[in-house]
């Protein structure tokens, strides 16, 4: 008997993904420079979080043209950015044959009550959260794969770590609960009841949850590492650094030794400038990518 | 008790531990060098292998990691530790570890849509082991002293040589534990050949 696409391979492929890195790339040669420097996955999109930000306007899924070319360019995963809602781009990147697909606040959401429904798709999806209603309503979707939202685009890793620690106080909560409890906490939090008991069960979610939204140098990645992220996933960090190359790599070595304090000192030195950051209380409430999600 | 490293630099590691701490063996995660000289067997574990590879050349685990086969002590390898382990690699002329004498073929089923679940007999383990195959590879060749332990459609799927386990599935993401066992019990028999050997 043979299952494509059931649980445990989707889940499985993004536990294949531990302790490593993301990296947002929009052409051929960002993605080969992003594997040289060891990443385990790219996402391929049409412009990182920052430039979208500035952009303005409707943020859509990529252009196929540049999926495929990232697709052509390197042995490891793409992964491809579908609105929120959005059943037709989600539907049009499975078919190009992405390997996971971001249902992503980064993008404009298409729909402003619901998520997919991504039991319904063979690939696998990740999708971001902030706290762990938001976690468990994603994985009662059939989300394979969390990523703490952050604010994207900003170069500045609070909420990021305000997330990351949200998520993981929760499900320490949780945990501590006895049994009578978790329904009212479910009520609560606007989780599911079942998604919650099997995370209680087991200790910690059931799936792989990286963090993401602000990340800018080796120290942030690490830093997010030791706050329990299963890996890292950088947007605008890298190719809007003076030396992508570089930084690249330095990201790469600093999550792996997250707490090896005089390798990422070593790793650190003369990468040049980082990212200019935002300081998040300059940004608009309606410009907040992460209040996008529901 | 035996001691089984899992190399951590990145992928699966903690599946790795609790599957070989229910074959009743010890199980560290190895992220030094320094650390070989200490464990009866290694397993390499299912991950993206371009990304090991990288991060094996950083650390200077390359020569180590084939000392460490050499010196005949078993290493299992899963998935991409399957293409750390092949002698060849198909399209590529960077080859890994090169301890076994096959030649595999990277990402052979196809892409991540692509990746199942399948029943399959394992020789001398299970005839009915519950095999999870993600991007995986196969093995194209094997040489004359591989032993083929299971195939899929025709594509061998698991194989050992000598001290050497092998399989493109990846045993680790199941409840499954009878070849994480059987691999325990292979590092197990090392141990008391070495330890009469000296």
């Amino acid at each position: 008997m043979v299952n494509v696409g059931t649980d445990r391979v989707k889940r499985g492929m993004a536990e294949m993904q531990k302790g490593g890195v993301i990296m947002d790339v929009v052409n051929a040669e960002q993605a080969k420079i992003a594997e040289e420097a060891g990443a385990v996955a790219v996402m391929a999109l049409e412009r990182v979080p920052s430039d979208i930000r500035k952009a303005g306007g409707v943020a859509r899924m990529a252009d196929p043209t540049i999926v495929e070319e990232v697709m052509n360019a390197v042995s490891i995963p793409v992964m491809a950015k579908a609105r929120i809602g959005h059943i037709v781009e989600a539907r049009v990147l499975e078919s190009m044959g992405v390997d996971y697909i971001d249902e992503s606040e980064v993008l404009t959401p298409a729909d402003e009550v619901f998520h997919l429904n991504k039991k319904d798709y063979t690939v696998p999806f990740v999708c971001g959260c902030r706290n762990l209603g938001e976690a468990a309503r994603r994985i009662g979707e059939g989300a394979s794969m969390l990523r703490t939202k952050g604010e994207p685009g900003t170069g500045n890793i609070v909420e990021a770590v305000r997330h990351m620690r949200q998520v993981n106080a929760e499900v320490r909560q949780l945990v501590n609960m006895s049994v009578d409890e978790v329904m009212t906490y479910a009520k609560d939090l606007g989780a599911p009841y079942e998604v919650l008991l099997q995370i209680r069960e087991e200790g910690r979610l059931p799936v792989v949850n990286f963090a993401a939204g602000g990340v800018a140098t080796p120290a942030d990645a690490a830093l997010m590492m030791q706050l329990g992220a299963d890996g890292v996933f950088v947007g605008s960090g890298i190719f809007k650094s003076d030396n992508p190359e570089k930084f690249a790599k330095a990201i790469v070595e600093a999550t792996t030794h997250f707490e090896d304090y005089e390798l990422i000192a070593k790793v650190s030195k003369g990468l040049g400038e980082a990212m200019k950051g935002i300081e998040i209380s300059t940004i608009q409430p309606h410009e907040r990518m992460q209040d996008r999600g529901w | 008790m035996v001691t089984v490293g899992v190399l951590g630099l990145q992928g699966a590691v903690r599946e790795h531990i609790r599957s070989i701490e229910a074959s009743g063996a010890r199980a560290v995660v190895v992220k030094k060098v320094a650390q070989l000289d200490d464990i009866d067997g290694l397993i390499l574990p299912g991950g993206e292998s371009t990304t090991m590879r990288r991060l094996i050349d950083q650390y200077g685990f390359l020569e180590p990691l084939r000392q460490f086969g050499q010196s005949k002590k078993p290493i299992f390898g899963t998935c991409a530790g399957l293409i750390l382990l092949a002698k060849e690699i198909t399209n590529q002329s960077t080859v890994h570890l090169g301890l076994m004498d096959m030649t595999v073929t990277r990402n052979a089923f196809g892409r991540q849509k692509d990746s199942f679940e399948a029943t399959l007999a394992i020789d001398g383990v299970a005839d009915d082991y519950n095999a999870v195959f993600i991007r995986a590879p196969y093995i194209e060749r094997v040489g004359e002293h591989v032993k083929v332990l299971a195939t899929y459609d025709e594509a061998i799927v698991a194989a050992e040589e000598g001290p050497f386990l092998c399989t493109a599935f990846h045993p680790e993401l199941t409840e499954d534990h009878r070849l994480a066992h059987y691999f325990v019990e292979k590092v197990k028999e090392s141990k008391k050949l070495l330890q009469e050997s000296q």
